[in-house]
């Protein structure tokens, strides 16, 4: 059933975001100079930035969900900005709804986190061919089932129950774009959820830590994330 | 948690209960041509369960209440494996892994549970169900997402235990399966439309609010793939009212 309590923080991040869009349209740009300027002293892409720390308790994992999200939407906007040879219209639709979807859900924490967001992060997609299909769909395979791994590995850090309901309504979603992209790179077998990725005998996705993720992420990001204060 | 006695709980609350849920059972699921009737009848049946159970949220309870839909799934899947002439050759495989995966769900859970584990219902179905494969393929998606939607409603019971973990790596899989199946009917692997049927499997998954975040405003983008971005929980006694039919 639909939790209708408004807890205190996302409440309070609505107001501001209310606030910030009176009478204004869109705002994806409005917000990001608004909310980018107020914490730590992280500048924005592209300016020199080293280093994000994601913080601690649940806003830590608020944000490291915040990361991993903007890692896969930056991917997906390069990947229909620039198709891969041989894209099908097919696999253009499902990859664009794929990319919007990440764009929703990285802006949801954005907006949810308020002044408590890092900044965007800088990616560096180098060791991606975007012209090759085996290497966009490779890379979005990983992508995927490391989103869900990391958010079944964080649910459990998660205290305030809204938010865990939050992180339950996303994961499922990483697990559909997992099951439909490994699908696409091998249709009609048992890879969309393979004995590589689900444990034959239990029948289990991975559940990764943080800390574990974040390094297999880190590749992608030129940015340097910390999490040493995240919850363990 | 035992299927028969929460039918007893339920008539001793609602006398009436048990009456009308058998009524709406011969019309639930596959009564696709009945969209109104499917609206209607599972919403009511889950406001005079929710009664029943709004309290119940021990660990074991939850654990018993996954251990049933898995052995619904597992069932379900074992019979469609094994009879001739459903599966296409080419789809074969798709049902192996996922049969495969349900089996071991139901282990681990019953590995939990231990001597507290529910036993295992006998399920019934209706005549078509091994014979047609639209019918099968179906229902499997029906079982798949309503699997998704029940994990997910449980996870605040479970808060900050290790047996969220688990619960999670099974919630994952389910939605695996859900989007492999809904891709074989030619569907989306993420749940759009606002007319998705059966209605009730797909009751309150429209919502384009997160969190009070209207994030059509927010993001500029569709309703569609606003709903599509986030799967939305089922209560336990919702999920129930679905499965009844089956029980």
């Amino acid at each position: 059933m639909e939790n209708t309590t408004k807890d205190r923080p996302v409440q309070s991040a609505e107001r501001r975001l209310f606030l910030r869009y009176a009478g204004v349209a869109t705002g994806a740009i409005l917000i990001q100079s608004c909310v980018d300027k107020d914490y730590m002293t992280t500048p924005i892409p592209g300016t020199g930035v080293t280093t994000v720390d994601l913080g601690s308790g649940d806003i830590g994992i608020l944000n490291y969900a915040y990361a991993l999200e903007q890692l896969e939407a930056a991917f997906y906007t390069q990947v229909i900005a620039t198709p891969y040879t041989g894209m099908t219209d097919t696999e253009k639709t499902m990859l664009t709804e794929i990319r919007d979807h990440e764009i929703i859900h990285r802006d949801f924490f954005k907006a949810a986190l308020g002044a408590g967001a890092i900044a965007g992060l800088e990616v560096n997609f180098s060791a991606i061919n975007f012209t090759d299909r085996a290497s966009v769909l490779g890379a979005a395979k990983t992508f995927e089932d490391l989103g869900v791994a990391a958010y079944n590995g964080a649910g459990k850090l998660i205290k305030d129950v809204n938010y865990l309901a939050l992180a339950g309504k996303i994961v499922s979603v990483e697990a559909r774009h997992a099951a439909a992209i490994r699908s696409l790179l091998s249709p009609k077998t048992a890879s969309f959820a393979g004995d590589d990725v689900v444990a034959p005998a239990t029948g289990l996705d991975p559940a990764m830590a943080p800390l574990a993720v974040l390094t297999a992420a880190q590749p992608f990001v030129k940015t340097t994330i910390t999490a040493a204060n995240l919850p363990k | 948690m035992n299927l028969f006695k929460i039918f007893q709980d339920i008539e001793a609350i609602d006398g009436d209960a048990t009456e009308r849920l058998a009524y709406y059972s011969r019309r639930s699921l596959l009564g696709l041509g009945k969209k109104a009737l499917t609206v209607s009848a599972p919403v009511v049946m889950a406001s005079v369960l929710n009664e029943a159970y709004a309290q119940t949220s021990s660990v074991q309870d939850v654990l018993n209440f996954a251990l049933t839909l898995e052995y619904l799934e597992d069932d379900y899947y074992q019979k469609g494996n094994a009879a001739a002439n459903l599966i296409p050759a080419a789809d074969k495989a798709i049902f192996t892994q996922i049969g495969k995966h349900e089996t071991a769900h139901v282990a681990l859970l019953k590995g939990a549970l231990g001597a507290a584990a529910v036993a295992k219902p006998t399920f019934k179905y209706t005549a078509t169900t091994f014979t047609d494969y639209p019918t099968f393929l179906l229902l499997a998606q029906a079982f798949e997402d309503t699997g998704v939607r029940a994990y997910k409603g449980q996870a605040g019971n479970l808060l900050g235990m290790d047996v969220l973990t688990t619960a999670l790596q099974i919630h994952s899989v389910e939605a695996r399966h859900a989007s492999e199946v809904r891709r074989l009917r030619g569907l989306r692997g993420w749940v759009s439309a606002t007319d998705e049927a059966p209605a009730a499997v797909y009751a309150g998954e429209d919502l384009t609010t997160q969190a009070t975040v209207n994030l059509v405003t927010l993001t500029g983008k569709s309703a569609d793939r606003v709903r599509e971005a986030f799967d939305e929980p089922l209560t336990k006694a919702a999920v129930l009212a679905i499965a009844a039919p089956y029980l």
